[in-house]
């Protein structure tokens, strides 16, 4: 299986500590939610997505602990570390900088 | 990346590694789940769904490892498993478990051994003392002496007061005595150190004071000694009331006011200190009297430690200013001297000097040892790779990558250099007071020469297993690299004697083996023949018939007129003995320990260049000396009895002086001026060896003994009987004269000889022991790839003897082969060594390190080991049957 590029996985990070900012929450509600919020047009590779958390996790931004999911089944909740959050707010600044860079180079006629 | 979310986590997949996968296969399964919830709530059958589900998620286990992987399981699970594996090889093949971890032992407890002698005699020589890092020893230069004189009283005082860049400087000069404690005599070792020691080295007294600033001042004006723990213990019972208590010590009662801290043996490599006395009372001593206003006479070895941050070369410098200085304001004394400092392990005044060659020379035979053993297990670790060929290819052959089968083959080294290294700082342990072993007790007194295992030789240690390693892992690795998998899961094809192919990784580990081997042979051999030609060397005296021992009558409260009277008696009784053909006092023995007095003299009509002093080492000697002792005289007379105090003074000098100071015009009726008094030369003395053998020819006189000191305590004897009999005899009578009185232990002049040249004994037995080791090491590599290659090539031996080879063509046939490669070898090493042998320098002593018999004696020693390695697959080789070789294969 290939793994994602860079660019793509420093992204799913980015999107996951986002989701993961509003509040705790499973793997799957975690891509639920990316796909909702923007409107199905990010789909979260599914099989990137659990090593995507662990290696989060590993590094300490986000934090596991076990819960009840909404349909009452036994869940893995995971949620933002105070040095994920810093992590996270670093990363946006980041990507918005790009994103500007990247519009600003596009736009030029 | 905080190592506190870290931690945790990577311990839970260790250890709770059942419940870590437990929860990833929850999770995991929570997720698919959910997403067959909703393929089902889309309409689809719910096998149709899961199936669905799990394509989506690319398969559940995959997930599983690439999880795994971000927790890091994997990297330290396989490790684990190659360490399980590992040792499950080690027990399933005993035999080549026990082989190689006992060489690496060997090879590694070499080494470490050698670490903690360096350490615990050169770098870190005294336990208890403080910062020894910025320690340095302190001594004089002059141009005749460049390797180090000692220092005045005055001279260390005046440094000492101007050094800017010393937290501080002390005296510590080493000096011995006869203690009698209850009726037991015997000699013991202390040092005179100036007021401040205990102060300087940061070593508190378990028990009353140290000494107090001014109490090293005066001529014998504080009497006062510090014990060693040793000392309090073994002589005075651990008496606690120690302290205000009296004992004489030469001579000289003396209050004991502190003993040291349990541990501590003073500050001189070789010996362990066990009292230590104020400079004041030097004259009590030193021979050549009171000294501490004398700039003159130099005699204080001493230390400093240099602030934090200063570098040798700035302490260096200010060193020289102040030597400048100094001989500017003194001309008369320090004209053409300097004062400077070296390192810890070359302090030029104790043995640490005198073993650095030996220590040096060491570490690298322990490395070559060393490299010889991993060659050995590489060697074996090679034989078990061809065997485990299949094993190797059938795990590439199912996807296992070549870097993890790197990783396990570099595991299993692993294993086995931690094995080896165990057992390597036990060897170490077990040696590191080995070397005092080797040294002989001089007058009863043992050397001490303690290793010290501590963290750096723990660390170095841990450096050579791992290099060991590597170099051991390496060669099997590599092997795996040109494993062709088509090719070796297909048949094996039989191998030939020395063949081509892998076994030139083999016979060249062999190869290196060899030639180290030799280089080893060489150096022993060289070291032996100096030895023997320093122990044979004609030191200018009479070795065989000449004894001596001493009488201590100073420490026996003599006065020096009751002394007097006894020596004339005790002598008259031993000339008198059967046996003795002549007998006379001195103050010191040649070649003994104890330096010979030296000091500046005045020459009658030699007007000294302007950066000369000249100072000159004397000995004091008694009547008939020179006919006892065996040393020729050229010209004039020795000294009779006429030459008492009464009489006019008297010298004899030796050829070496006459021609320095007189320079061939005759010398006798000349007349030269020790301390203050005129003498005339006498008798002009054939050069001898003084204070050791491998000196050059040196300016020497010597006095009368009743012209001066008369404190000569040392009687030489010319006799043909055995030591042991002239002891009896000589106690016998000086227990007639006196039954308090002891004479120390009599021994002939060779003996004192090879006293002397401990440290070349020392040097040689060590490098002959590993000598010997490597060799053996060697011979089994070399029967090892010998007998496998006799071993893989049955098929065509027995072709070979199908086709009318007889045995003994076969005999000479792995013979010539196991031959070659030694040739090669020997080739190799001969080369390295001519190039290498140089390195001995002052360890060889009239051999020329390229000695064309030692190279010869080398090569047959070489020849004859091969040989016999050979020998038993040579004749294995012979006994093929043709029949049963064919048809097995």
């Amino acid at each position: 299986m290939a793994k994602p590029t860079d660019l793509v996985q420093g992204t799913l990070d980015l999107l996951m500590l986002k989701t993961l900012a509003l509040q705790p929450m499973h793997g799957w509600g975690i891509a639920q939610r990316i796909r909702q919020v923007s409107k199905d047009v990010l789909q979260v590779n599914q099989g990137a997505l659990y090593p995507a958390l662990h290696r989060l996790e590993q590094q300490g931004w986000i934090r596991a602990k076990w819960g009840e999911s909404e349909n009452n089944r036994r869940a893995k909740f995971y949620s933002l570390t105070p040095d994920g959050a810093k992590y996270l707010r670093q990363e946006q600044a980041q990507w918005k900088r790009l994103s500007l860079a990247i519009e600003l180079v596009l736009e030029t006629p | 990346m905080r190592w506190y979310y870290k931690l945790p986590l990577r311990l839970r997949s260790i250890f709770h590694k059942k419940r870590a996968e437990l929860d990833l296969s929850e999770e995991l399964q929570f997720h698919l789940q959910n997403q067959i919830d909703e393929y089902v709530a889309q309409g689809m059958n719910p096998k149709e769904a899961r199936h669905a589900a799990l394509r989506s998620l690319g398969g559940i286990e995959q997930a599983k490892e690439e999880c795994r992987d971000e927790r890091k399981v994997n990297l330290i699970e396989n490790f684990l498993q190659d360490v399980r594996f590992g040792l499950r090889l080690l027990r399933r093949s005993p035999g080549f478990s026990l082989l190689a971890i006992l060489c690496l032992t060997l090879g590694i407890g070499a080494n470490a051994a050698v670490f903690s002698w360096i350490e615990g005699i050169l770098f870190r020589p005294y336990p208890a003392v403080a910062h020894q890092e910025r320690l340095v020893a302190i001594g004089g230069t002059s141009r005749d002496e460049p390797l180090g004189t000692p220092l005045s009283w005055p001279d260390f005082q005046d440094l000492q007061r101007s050094c800017t860049l010393c937290e501080t400087l002390f005296v510590s000069k080493i000096t011995g005595t006869t203690l009698s404690i209850g009726d037991r005599a015997e000699r013991t070792t202390g040092s005179i150190v100036s007021a401040n020691y205990f102060d300087a080295i940061g070593v508190p007294l378990m028990l009353g004071r140290g000494f107090l600033p001014g109490e090293d001042q005066g001529q014998s004006a504080h009497p006062i000694a510090v014990i060693s723990y040793q000392l309090w213990q073994g002589r005075f019972r651990g008496d606690p009331q120690i302290v205000g208590k009296t004992q004489r010590l030469n001579g000289v009662m003396h209050t004991i006011v502190g003993v040291a801290r349990e541990g501590f043996y003073g500050t001189f490599v070789g010996w362990g200190m066990n009292f230590w006395v104020p400079a004041s009372m030097e004259d009590i001593f030193e021979s050549g009297g009171y000294k501490l206003e004398d700039r003159g006479a130099r005699w204080i070895e001493a230390y400093a430690r240099l602030k934090p941050g200063v570098t040798f070369a700035q302490a260096q410098q200010e060193f020289a200013a102040i030597s400048g200085l100094l001989e500017a304001e003194y001309p008369a004394t320090n004209r053409g001297r300097a004062i400077r400092f070296w390192p810890l392990w070359q302090t030029p005044f104790n043995n640490a000097g005198t073993l650095l060659p030996t220590l040096e020379i060491m570490l690298a035979v322990v490395a070559f040892v060393l490299l010889i053993a991993c060659a050995n297990v590489g060697n074996l670790l090679l034989v078990r790779s061809f065997a485990r060929r299949h094993e190797m290819s059938v795990r590439l052959a199912v996807g296992a990558g070549r870097a993890r089968l790197w990783k396990q083959l570099l595991t299993e080294g692993l294993l086995l250099s931690l094995f080896g290294a165990a057992g390597g700082l036990l060897v170490a342990y077990w040696c590191r007071h080995a070397l005092v072993l080797l040294f002989p007790a001089r007058g009863g007194v043992q050397m001490h020469l303690p290793g010290e295992i501590d963290w750096r030789v723990l660390a170095l240690s841990a450096g050579v297993c791992l290099a060991t390693t590597l170099l051991m892992g390496l060669v099997p690795a590599l092997q795996t690299g040109k494993i062709d998998l088509a090719q070796s899961m297909k048949m094996e094809s039989a191998g030939m004697v020395g063949g081509r192919g892998r076994a030139w990784v083999r016979s060249g580990l062999v190869l290196v083996q060899v030639s180290l081997s030799f280089v080893l042979l060489v150096g022993v051999g060289l070291l032996m023949q100096s030895l023997l030609k320093v122990r044979t060397a004609s030191p200018g005296f009479n070795t065989r018939g000449v004894q001596d021992t001493a009488i201590d009558l100073v420490s026996a409260g003599y006065t020096p007129a009751r002394a007097q009277t006894f020596q004339d008696a005790l002598l008259e009784r031993v000339r008198a003995l059967p046996g003795v053909e002549s007998a006379a006092f001195a103050k010191m023995t040649p070649l003994s320990y104890v330096s010979s007095a030296t000091a500046p003299i005045v020459v009658d009509g030699y007007q000294p260049p302007p950066e000369e002093s000249p100072t000159v080492e004397y000995n004091e000697v008694g009547d008939n000396y020179f006919v006892t002792m065996g040393i020729p005289l050229v010209a004039g007379r020795e000294f009779t009895r006429a030459d008492d105090e009464k009489a006019a003074l008297v010298a004899v000098v030796n050829e070496t002086m006459a021609q320095r100071y007189w320079q061939g015009r005759s010398t006798l009726g000349q007349r030269l001026q020790l301390k203050g008094r005129w003498m005339q030369v006498v008798g002009i003395a054939k050069d001898s060896k003084y204070s050791s053998v491998r000196e050059k020819p040196t300016p020497f006189f010597f006095v009368p003994l009743r012209q001066n000191s008369l404190r000569g305590s040392v009687l030489n004897i010319r006799t043909p009987l055995a030591p042991h009999t002239t002891a009896t005899a000589i106690a016998r009578e000086v227990h007639a004269l006196d039954s308090n009185v002891a004479p120390y232990e009599v021994i002939t002049m060779q003996e004192q000889l090879d006293r002397s040249t401990s440290a070349q004994m020392v040097a040689v037995t060590l490098v002959g022991i590993l000598g010997a080791l490597a060799l053996v090491l060697a011979a089994i590599g070399l029967y090892g790839v010998m007998s496998y290659a006799v071993s893989q090539s049955t098929r065509e031996l027995g072709l070979r003897m199908a086709l009318g080879a007889g045995a003994s063509n076969l005999l000479r046939l792995v013979l010539s082969r196991g031959l070659a490669l030694t040739g090669a070898g020997v080739m190799l090493g001969a080369a390295a060594a001519l190039l290498l042998t140089h390195l001995l320098g002052n360890l060889l002593y009239k051999v020329s390190p390229r000695d064309p018999v030692v190279f010869g004696c080398a090569f047959a020693v070489m020849a004859l080991v091969s040989v016999a390695a050979c020998l038993l697959p040579a004749w294995r080789a012979a006994r093929t049957d043709p029949i049963r070789a064919l048809r097995t294969q």
